[in-house]
């Protein structure tokens, strides 16, 4: 664990190794509770474990569970995990670089395709550097989401409610922290702003993920510098 | 429920999914892109997150999420801003919430 640890450091260099450290203890609390919640709810000992190697996606399988717990139907579960998933697709097209060169290469590294990952190699400039972050911490996040689900499912309700410690305000944080070096270009600030602006006003109509993705709509908001 | 059932929504769940994830690495190597294409790749990408930090910090279902968590996001956001540590900017978040709720707000 010490040289995995070590090595890490060597190639992420210690400031990035920290970071990624922090978001991977966060996240990781955050899978306990998911496996507390979801085996506490009644469902089956195996489901957080497995739903978390093979969708691996904290806030889809959030929802997942807490529709098939509620008696919901499991067409409905699935429809309403991909809608919050979509996002990645687009998020593909931003990393495909990062994960060029041979082909298990991409298939692997597409797998540890999340929020978190997009953002610190976002955060990062060149595309060694955001390689570098994009796989650091892609792959110590799947390490710690299921080891922390794995721990929540066994060891029930120790940490159930996350809330308290205030986790629900860490996610949107770290990635705020995250992205706003790229908020610092003022055309890009105008699309992401418009962008919020779309996801927040339809938030309370639109079935969750489909607000994020309509703030795309954002993006015109780029067009005049184009045409200038 | 049945379990195979169960079983059957997961991997359906999480193929769809990785089909989300793998296309535009997989797209990637046969086309060329321009780099103004690429470049607005990245901010569609900065977008997307900057969206989800909004939803994320004001939503919880269809209705608002409370200011608990609310001021929590702001002061990592101002911290963010200041260029705080990154360290900093998390735990400042999470703790300023922690103890918002603490005190009954919610």
């Amino acid at each position: 664990m010490r040289s995995v640890w070590r090595t890490l450091q060597a190639r992420l260099g210690p400031e990035l190794a920290r970071d990624i450290a922090l978001v991977c203890l966060a996240d990781g609390i955050v899978g306990l509770s998911f496996g507390a919640i979801t085996v506490g709810s009644g469902l089956p000992l195996w489901l957080p474990m497995l739903m978390s190697v093979v969708v691996f996606a904290g806030a889809a399988q959030f929802l997942f569970v807490g529709i098939v717990a509620a008696g919901g139907n499991l067409v409905a579960a699935v429809a309403a995990g991909l809608l919050v998933n979509a996002r990645h697709l687009p998020f593909g097209f931003a990393v495909a670089d990062l994960l060029s060169g041979r082909r298990s290469r991409s298939l692997v590294g597409s797998h540890v395709m999340i929020d978190e990952s997009v953002a610190f190699a976002l955060s990062q400039r060149g595309t060694g550097r955001s390689r570098v972050a994009f796989w650091g911490c892609g792959l110590a996040l799947f390490v710690c989401w299921n080891l922390g689900v794995l721990l929540g499912a066994f060891g029930g309700t120790a940490i159930s409610n996350t809330d308290a410690f205030g986790l629900d305000a860490a996610f949107p944080a770290v990635l705020l922290a995250l992205v706003l070096p790229s908020l610092r270009d003022k055309s890009t600030r105008r699309a992401a702003l418009a962008g919020a602006a779309i996801a927040l006003a339809t938030s309370p109509f639109l079935a969750a993920g489909l607000p994020v993705l309509l703030g795309l709509v954002g993006m015109l908001a780029l067009g005049r510098r184009r045409s200038e | 429920m049945s379990s195979i059932g169960l079983v059957v929504a997961v991997v359906v769940l999480g193929v769809g999914t990785y089909c989300f994830r793998v296309a535009g690495p997989l797209l990637r190597s046969r086309i060329t892109l321009s780099k103004d294409v690429e470049r607005l790749m990245e901010v569609a990408a900065v977008v997307l997150l900057t969206a989800l930090v909004a939803t994320a910090t004001l939503v919880d279902g269809h209705g608002f999420a409370g200011f608990a968590r609310l001021g929590g996001v702001a002061v990592g956001g101002l911290l963010a801003w200041r260029r705080a540590p990154f360290v900093l900017v998390v735990v400042a978040a999470a703790a300023t919430t922690a103890v918002l709720r603490l005190l009954g707000v919610p």
